[in-house]
């Protein structure tokens, strides 16, 4: 490497082959389909991982739960920068993400987000950033990319659906791990863009608990309600909200 | 230094006192104004203002307790306003019973330089036993730290003009040959006592130690104010940021004095015509760094648009609360382990997004036992910092219950339900929606106004997005997009 002309080792798309020998171990993504072809076991720390989702809901906060539930019940911050809704305390609660390790940070503009997420990786604070960056160019990724780094959290990126398209496009991104979601088969279909080390051609199908679960929940009696029956449902939760109040 | 032209200050038609390019010109001190202005032709004068150096030195004063408790105070003397040696402004302090607490003189007389020249003063420092001989010395420009042993000879060869006593005393004993201090003790005491009055000799025997010297000890106020008049108005953020540096450097000090932090501090901008502009600052915990205070006072400067020109700022603290100090880590900062990030790390980064963003922008989320869902989430403040340092709790048993008992809710909750599409009794959301699962009747809240009747479904989008929507039971009824399970 030190042979190298510094010229080239300066160039920011030039790939450096040593970067993969030597691979962190990462944080268990919980799905071990997943895990088996991260480079590091998991998700990466100390650079960026962009995510983009097909369509927004499609389950990019269903894959990370399990690593940010671990995060979290390690006590670790969990920043989230510029949510794109609110982030519903009971869902958090129920993945196991315990809400209060949560930092929401809410911004006005795209610069304000990338200023804020640069903020949250320069801050040995945070065990993971979430980051939904509206509008980012390269040399901005870059920049957390360096920042990133430096830190030693999970840093991930969600992009709006309307980078999905562009991933085609070839855009080129300084993140080491890129991420495509789609849907196959009712589960998850996780293409891996960009890792370190060999390109991975096969997306890799996750078949997301969570959708089984809601299944079950339509067929358990306890809270799915005939719709026949609205008056003892209703005067159920009466009982419940007099014992709330 | 913050004007564009070059300046100095005048007083009774004579030049006090000028900057470096001033001086470059050769004007110096004394000079007659008509003759700086031949020699400078754009020259700023500016009237002496007694009472902004007086509130400057009660300022420094307030600074300088951090040092010693005891900071006594000298003003120019009234009646010789001309006079260059003893018309300067002095603190005494006391600094024996610090030695052992900074490591000697020389640490304090670093940190006292270097605080001093970030908060814009020039300041001739000296150091000597007796309080009255480091005064002379300071103020005949040596820069020494005299130990007792050559306390006599140190100031030997000191200029009687020092001494409290007019030009025609000054004159007359210079008639007899007596020029320095050392000149005056050799001349026979009570001869010199006849002529010129006890006084002078009084004035040296207190400077070596041989008579008393009490001083009155400077009470510093207990809320902190320090104003700055700006040479030139600034319409520029760094500028000001620059100029509230110094009066950061100066509360820190103060502070430092307490033992104490503060969590909240207001920046005033005072402009011409308007009424003054507040800058105020929120921190997480109480603090007292002036780098931390600087950082985030530039974070709200920059995203501050001036209305107006700024001539003058204020730095204000009021309640000051004590600040236990930082337990150092055992092995190092703790720097290189990279992990866990201290409450500090945590706070200031808190802060930071705060200051740039507003405290409205930076919060947590909490979970709240309601059955409404809008309701059932809440904005709070981001956890205190020593609720941290506990070690993770289990994931509550109460919590999961409650989990279990009120279904599957979504990761998003949209801030308003969306209204859907409904065609042909099928709500539409981007194409027809595949109910997965539900109902769940939600009715609740008709004691608060706030009630709700609705029956919420999961289901699925044509691409595939899962997401949780309601049907309004009530009249007009229709289907509501309420959360998406991303």
């Amino acid at each position: 490497m030190s042979s190298l002309p510094q010229a080239i080792l300066q160039r920011t798309d030039v790939w450096r082959g040593a970067a993969t020998s030597n691979a962190a171990p990462g944080i268990a993504s919980g799905f071990p389909a997943l895990d088996a072809v991260l480079p590091g076991g998991g998700w990466p720390t100390a650079c960026l991982t962009e995510i983009l989702p097909r369509n927004e809901g499609i389950g990019e906060l269903r894959l990370l739960g399990p690593a940010l539930a671990r995060l979290a019940g390690d006590g670790r911050c969990l920043a989230w920068i510029a949510p794109p809704h609110l982030p519903y305390a009971p869902a958090l609660a129920a993945a196991g993400i315990d809400p209060e390790r949560l930092l929401v940070v809410r911004t006005r503009s795209p610069q304000e987000t990338l200023w804020a997420t640069e903020q949250a990786l320069r801050s040995a604070a945070c065990g993971a950033v979430l980051a939904w960056p509206a509008a980012a160019r390269y040399a901005d990724l870059r920049r957390l990319q360096l920042a990133a780094e430096k830190g030693a959290g999970l840093v991930v990126l969600l992009r709006a659906p309307s980078f999905y398209a562009s991933r085609a496009a070839g855009e080129a991104s300084p993140a080491p791990l890129r991420l495509a979601l789609d849907t196959a088969n009712g589960g998850l279909a996780v293409h891996i863009l960009k890792r370190r080390g060999t390109p991975l051609g096969a997306p890799v199908l996750l078949q997301q608990p969570a959708v089984a679960r809601y299944a079950a929940a339509g067929i358990h009696a306890d809270h799915a309600l005939d719709r026949t029956q609205p008056a003892t449902a209703s005067a159920r939760d009466l009982r419940r909200g007099h014992a709330h109040a | 230094m913050l004007t564009p032209e070059p300046c100095a200050i005048a007083c009774d038609g004579r030049i006090l006192a000028c900057d470096a390019r001033t001086a470059a010109r050769g004007v110096a001190p004394g000079l007659a104004l008509t003759a700086a202005c031949a020699l400078v032709p754009h020259l700023a004068v500016r009237p002496r203002d007694p009472a902004g150096e007086t509130e400057a030195l009660l300022g420094l004063a307030a600074w300088a307790t951090q040092f010693t408790p005891s900071v006594a105070l000298e003003f120019p003397d009234a009646r010789f306003p001309h006079a260059q040696l003893s018309s300067t402004h002095t603190l005494v302090l006391e600094i024996e019973a610090s030695l052992k607490l900074f490591g000697g003189t020389a640490p304090i007389l670093a940190t006292a330089r270097r605080e001093l020249a970030a908060m814009g003063f020039t300041a001739r420092i000296a150091s000597a036993p007796t309080a009255k001989s480091a005064v002379w010395l300071a103020r005949a420009g040596r820069e020494v730290a005299l130990d007792p042993a050559r306390l006599a000879t140190g100031l030997a060869d000191l200029p009687l003009r020092l001494l409290d006593c007019g030009a025609d005393t000054c004159a007359a004993l210079a008639a007899i040959g007596a020029s320095t201090i050392g000149d005056l003790l050799r001349l026979p005491r009570d001869g010199v006592a006849r002529r010129f009055g006890r006084h002078l000799l009084d004035e040296i025997d207190r400077a070596l130690g041989r008579l008393p010297d009490p001083r009155t000890f400077f009470t510093p106020p207990p809320r902190f104010h320090a104003r700055l008049d700006l040479a030139a108005e600034v319409t520029q953020a760094e500028m000001l940021l620059f100029a509230a540096r110094r009066l950061v450097v100066q509360l820190a000090g103060f502070l430092a004095a307490r033992s104490g932090g503060v969590q909240r501090l207001a920046l005033q901008l005072f402009h011409r015509e308007t009424h003054a502009t507040e800058v105020a600052i929120g921190l997480v915990a109480p603090s007292r760094d002036a780098e931390h205070f600087t950082r985030l006072l530039r974070e709200r400067l920059d995203t501050l648009g001036l209305r107006a020109p700024v001539r003058a700022i204020a730095l204000v603290a009021e309640n000051i609360v004590p600040l236990a100090g930082e337990p150092l880590a055992l092995f190092g900062d703790g720097g290189e382990t990279g992990g866990n990030g201290g409450t500090g790390d945590w706070a200031k980064l808190v802060e930071r997004l705060r200051a740039r963003l507003g405290a409205a922008a930076v919060h947590g989320v909490a979970t709240a036992a309601e059955h409404r869902p809008e309701r059932a989430t809440r904005q709070v403040e981001p956890v205190a910092a020593e609720r941290r340092r506990l070690p993770p709790r289990l994931p509550s048993r109460a919590a999961a219950l409650r989990s279990a008992g009120t279904g599957v809710r979504p990761f998003w909750l949209l801030a308003q339900p969306r209204p859907l599409e409904e065609i042909g009794a099928v709500p539409h959301h981007g194409g027809p929606l595949v109910l997965l699962a539900g109902p769940e009747r939600i009715e609740s809240g008709w004691w608060d106004g706030g009630d709700v009747a609705r029956d919420y479904f999961i289901a699925e989008t044509r691409d595939h997005a899962v997401v949780w929507v309601f049907r309004e039971r009530r009249a007009p009824g229709g289907w509501f997009l309420h959360g998406l399970f991303a």
